[in-house]
């Protein structure tokens, strides 16, 4: 797993209001077949990107040149279905950086943050709003400061404090590891499979 | 002591170390891998310059990507060919028992599982595919992992993981004719949608889940992932008990009657707590049927398609957009609807009990001439099986095609795909969105009900074709 660092960021928003996008929206399983992690971005939202003759769909948000930014803005139940990492690898190599919804599905929010992919659950109240503020105005810009947990809405000044575990938020500060963290802990990991084995 | 629901006690007696403030550092039992959400984790070892710390706890299949036709050659396709071959060097690089393509014991890693004893009550289990849920039915923790946390598990042996809430879902009261476990956990998904479980860890219990075998169990638990749950179970009882007595020989278990004296003790407490109870009367319950492109836009066979109304403006135009997928309109019925394609196979349903099901409507009978089957055995113990017991004479004089086992058409990684626009009636898990292939147009439901699809051509009640002789329980 890769060691990426989040403090801050200042960006606009890319929006993408539908609920209950998949992992198969964002990465179908055609294109899983690569054994390294790089190069997925291609092929984010590839059907919804391109037409089956394989130009570009210009009636898709990512095509549309109006629209930049490090931040997506999805709506609820974002990335349900399959544990496939490869969803977050495809938005992360995008360019994306953090993705704001008002709910995430479980697997694809662990695997986010353990690639320094930002998921910030807002209010569905805001939610609303800043889509309508990004389509209204595409250069409405949005400031995630992941310190003080703080997502705000420049032009209007609407703020929020999003939740994150401190144990994960320290390890994206400081570009921390799980793995460092657990190869440490060999010493206690080996006196559980000593003493307390649960299942014989 | 305080009463505690099974999950907290299996969760509760693999926490290694809980980390204030954040996740518990968990020690997983079993630990399964394939060759799609493997490699890239395997790499990050070799840039750490470590090793599989307990190899011994890991087993492998390649079942996601892999042909089912002519296994004995050369797969075709060079990625997937590659995605294989890497995995059996990584597996032998590091002692991993792989069940490799053409191995007599390989299919799909939730089928294999089980089916050879490696899955066992009060386990912690996890693989990095979503539908690891199905190993619940052991009464086991069980649960999807993405390829940061297979490396996780293979450098310690442990993943850190918050724990989740607890979730009771009790059915009771009796099935109707023709209804299946899939039917029970669609109807349970078209209740609460897809997002109805997130957060939760489901323990299913009550008297219309007690009397499932262990194979109707893990159709069960394998979808619950499809309402958002991390995972779900059943408590073990004497139907998993004679499920695991039957297998020859269970690995790193000499004396199964003493273990089992042990799992006899893996249930929860009578006055456990649980952050959310729902129940369900499986009386209510008729086969079911998706129209829709996530699992919770399922119906009864015989209802309407939801009309638009009532929903927010974000539900309703996500809500049009999925049924325009569809080519389907609101408040439409959906039977006698001509339909192209019927796959049955899946670790949802693709175990022997699912084509014996298959079997009792196709027995005697033609596949209508507009359909194209899939019929995908989940394992090669399952494929025996189905030549041990004639099944495979039955399809085939029916005209249906049997292929070797894989994932195939579930997920249509390999050349398994339904062409763009075509209409499939699939045992499968889901019906997102080009899940079957590009344009691909997915409606989830029983073995029965893909039985009476094959036969008939167009979605059919399959009641008309249950009588009190043919209706196995599944």
């Amino acid at each position: 797993m890769p060691k990426v660092k989040f403090d801050i960021l200042e960006s606009t928003c890319i929006p993408l209001p539908f609920e209950n996008v998949d992992t198969d929206q964002i990465i179908p399983a055609r294109f899983l077949s690569a054994t390294s992690r790089e190069g997925f971005g291609d092929n984010l939202f590839r059907d919804w990107r391109y037409k089956k003759s394989g130009e570009k769909n210009s009636e898709f948000i990512l095509n549309n040149p109006k629209f930049s930014g490090r931040v997506l803005v999805a709506g609820k139940n974002f990335g349900c279905g399959s544990s496939r990492e490869h969803a977050v690898w495809a938005i992360f190599d995008y360019g994306f950086r953090a993705v704001v919804s008002s709910f995430f599905a479980d697997i694809f929010m662990g695997n986010a943050l353990n690639n320094g992919l930002l998921p910030i659950v807002v209010s569905e109240e805001l939610l609303i709003k800043l889509h309508d503020l990004v389509h209204r105005n595409p250069a409405t810009e949005v400031k995630i400061d992941l310190g003080k947990q703080t997502f705000t809405i420049i032009s209007t000044g609407d703020s929020v404090r999003f939740g994150i575990n401190p144990y994960k938020k320290e390890c994206l500060l400081k570009g921390l590891d799980d793995i460092d963290f657990l190869l440490s802990m060999k010493n206690v990991i080996t006196g559980y499979e000593t003493n307390n084995r649960f299942v014989q | 002591m305080k009463a505690k629901t099974l999950f907290d006690k299996i969760w509760d007696g693999h926490v290694v170390r809980s980390i204030e403030d954040g996740p518990d550092v968990l020690y997983i039992d079993r630990h399964y891998i394939h060759e799609v959400t493997s490699p890239q984790a395997f790499n990050g070892l070799k840039e750490r310059g470590i090793t599989v710390f307990r190899p011994d706890k890991t087993i492998a299949t390649a079942d996601h990507n892999i042909p089912t036709k002519d296994q004995h050659l050369q797969i075709l396709d060079e990625l997937s060919r590659n995605q294989v071959e890497r995995l059996s060097e990584n597996c032998s690089k590091y002692g991993i028992e792989l069940f490799g393509l053409n191995h007599s014991k390989n299919g799909i890693v939730h089928v294999i599982g089980p089916e050879l004893g490696y899955t066992l009550p009060g386990m912690t289990i996890v693989c990095g595919d979503s539908h690891t849920s199905t190993h619940g039915a052991f009464g086991t923790i069980a649960f999807g992992i993405g390829t940061s946390e297979v490396e996780m598990v293979l450098a310690s042996q442990c993943i850190l993981q918050p724990k989740p809430k607890r979730m009771r879902i009790t059915v009771n009261g009796n099935l109707h004719k023709g209804v299946t476990s899939k039917d029970i956990i669609m109807y349970i998904i078209s209740e609460i949608s897809t997002a109805g479980a997130t957060g939760f860890f489901v323990e299913y219990t009550g008297s219309a889940i007690k009397r499932l075998s262990m194979e109707a169990r893990m159709t069960i638990c394998n979808m619950s992932i499809e309402m958002g749950a991390r995972g779900g179970l059943i408590a073990p009882d004497e139907i998993t008990f004679d499920y695991l007595r039957q297998i020859p020989s269970i690995p790193g278990i000499d004396d199964l009657e003493s273990s089992v004296s042990q799992w006899k003790k893996f249930k929860s407490d009578p006055d456990a707590t649980f952050d959310r109870e729902l129940e369900f009367d499986a009386g209510l319950i008729k086969p079911m049927i998706t129209y829709g492109t996530n699992p919770g836009m399922g119906m009864a066979i015989d209802g309407s398609i939801p009309m638009a109304e009532g929903k927010n403006n974000e539900a309703s135009s996500s809500f049009l957009k999925s049924l325009d997928y569809m080519g389907l309109k609101p408040g439409m019925k959906l039977l006698g609807h001509p339909i192209d394609y019927v796959f049955i196979g899946s670790c949802t349903n693709g175990r022997i009990e699912d084509f014996r099901a298959f079997a009792q409507i196709i027995r005697g009978r033609k596949k209508a001439s507009n359909i194209n089957a899939l019929i995908v055995p989940g394992s090669k113990k399952v494929e025996e099986q189905m030549y041990a017991e004639g099944l495979i004479e039955i399809f085939k004089n029916a005209g249906f095609e049997v292929r070797q086992p894989g994932c195939s058409s579930c997920l249509a990684m390999n050349e398994d795909k339904i062409p763009a626009g075509k209409y499939a009636v699939s045992t499968s898990n889901r019906n997102f969105e080009g899940r079957q292939g590009p344009g691909a147009r997915t409606l989830l439901a029983s073995p029965f009900t893909a039985a009476a699809a094959a036969i008939t051509g167009r979605i059919s009640d399959p009641r008309e074709f249950i009588t009190e002789e043919n209706n196995v329980k599944i």
